[in-house]
């Protein structure tokens, strides 16, 4: 199941005014985490949900906003016991990047963001292993950990754990013993 | 028996020390006339520190006697000063009718911040007048823009989260060809709230030493991040303005209570630290960003 969640739209209903496009301000950032989470909440889902965060029609983002909107959201949700949330960002720009990169540095977290020209990544603070990891499981698709280590020349057990991690983190998707990138569904 | 103070002819950082240091010995009650008959000059820090002072002498309401000079005068009018002077001082001699034009050389009036919805409204205005002015006269980076209102929205929000009461913001650009030889841009946020010493005290945030006071406070909150708040997603605030001043040459200072800290550029000397000043009620920030150099 996936959700489209256009932050611009939330922004507007969360302050029931249509002239504010900026994600400023710490009780702002609060309301529409809130709205996040509860449109989320409220479609039925098995036990795995995607979401797309769209900054599309966002001009700005501040530190505390970012805190509220994304370190708070993705560090909640990735805490919840029953329900495995993944996130892709999309939209985001260079305007956003300085409050974001700041608040993900802060509580050591990354995100799977969307590139204007299509294709993921990963943003935020990355062992290298990670990055390689992350790297090997978007070209092979849907792998298993062996299968990765022996592309990477990296022991199994290490591999196996470095992906074990990032599926806690949900930064990729586990289904059995297999690990596929969070883009994959978006 | 009313005490005159003397408002000097040049109104900022320093300046208002010296309204303080008149200010300092009178007891709260104490009537007061604040005379600014001869002031020509006030930055953005000046005049909402002014309106700072009125607030916290709101146990017996002050004097203003305002500028003299046509041009002074007029300024004054255009930043929305004497607007809110009104609700704070008694206000003596000629004062303007309000001009509903505004002024559109100010890149933000003298706006009051008690609420959220306040600091939207402050960043829209930014947005609207920054590329113009910050990006097209002063010849400042338009990367800067974004920054620059990140850097607005969270001094603002300081306000919010902790002063404890509403405070105000003006932003404005000027020649400071004197100490700089360039123009620039600076933000003015001023409150007479709790303070930082005082916001930090709610949480019980003392320092492992015996040293707590304004300067420790300060240290604390601008330099590490402390907030009263035991989430670690806080303090990032004043993190991200310090990140955005280093990058843009910028200075910031803030004074709370008998302190004053500040983060200065190459191009300036003021002090990292000053200690035992008169105290006074609140924060006070500001943030000057300056013109590119020309090559």
């Amino acid at each position: 199941m996936t959700n489209h969640i256009d932050l611009g739209s939330v922004l507007r209903q969360t302050l029931a005014a249509h002239l504010y496009s900026n994600l400023v301000t710490r009780p702002t950032g609060r309301a529409v985490r809130s709205e996040i989470e509860r449109q989320l909440d409220s479609v039925p889902t098995a036990e795995r949900a995607l979401a797309i965060i769209d900054f599309s029609q966002v001009s700005m983002i501040d530190f505390s906003c970012a805190d509220e909107v994304i370190a708070k959201l993705v560090m909640n949700r990735s805490a919840h016991p029953t329900l495995e949330s993944y996130f892709v960002f999309r939209g985001m720009n260079d305007d956003h990047w300085d409050a974001i990169e700041t608040v993900l540095e802060r509580h050591g977290l990354a995100l799977v963001v969307e590139r204007e020209g299509g294709g993921v990544e990963l943003v935020g603070v990355l062992a290298d292993r990670e990055r390689r990891a992350w790297e090997g499981v978007k070209r092979r698709g849907r792998t298993l950990p062996a299968d990765l280590a022996g592309e990477l020349g990296e022991p199994e057990d290490d591999i196996g754990e470095t992906l074990d991690r990032m599926w806690k983190r949900r930064l990729i998707m586990r289904f059995g013993d297999a690990y596929m990138p969070v883009g994959e569904l978006a | 028996m009313t005490a005159v103070v003397k408002v000097p002819p040049s109104l900022d950082e320093a300046g208002f020390e010296q309204v303080l240091q008149q200010v300092a010995d009178l007891p709260e009650d104490a009537k007061m006339l604040l005379d600014a008959r001869h002031t020509k000059w006030a930055s953005p820090y000046g005049l909402g520190a002014l309106l700072t002072l009125g607030q916290a002498r709101d146990h017996a309401r002050p004097t203003f006697a305002v500028p003299e000079s046509d041009e002074t005068l007029s300024y004054w009018n255009r930043s929305n000063f004497f607007y809110y002077a009104s609700d704070l001082y008694d206000l003596k001699g000629v004062v303007p009718r309000k001009s509903p034009a505004g002024d559109s050389q100010v890149l933000l009036p003298i706006t009051p911040v008690t609420k959220s919805e306040d600091v939207h409204e402050v960043v829209g205005h930014i947005q609207q007048k920054a590329q113009q002015i910050i990006a097209t006269e002063l010849g400042i980076d338009p990367k800067a823009i974004v920054g620059f209102a990140m850097t607005l929205s969270e001094v603002c929000q300081n306000i919010i989260e902790h002063a404890g009461r509403g405070g105000w913001v003006m932003v404005q650009t000027y020649d400071w060809r004197k100490r700089l030889g360039r123009r620039v841009v600076v933000i003015a946020v001023c409150d007479a709230g709790v303070g930082f010493r005082g916001s930090l005290d709610t949480a019980g945030h003392r320092a492992p030493t015996d040293r707590w006071d304004d300067g420790a406070a300060l240290e604390a909150a601008v330099m590490r991040g402390v907030s009263r708040f035991r989430d670690p997603g806080r303090g990032q605030g004043l993190a991200g303005v310090r990140k955005y001043i280093a990058r843009w040459q910028g200075k910031l200072s803030v004074r709370s209570g008998t302190a004053r800290i500040a983060i200065v550029p190459d191009w300036d000397d003021d002090a990292p630290l000053l200690e035992n000043l008169p105290r006074f009620p609140g924060a006070q920030i500001q943030v000057t960003i300056p013109e590119r150099a020309k090559r």
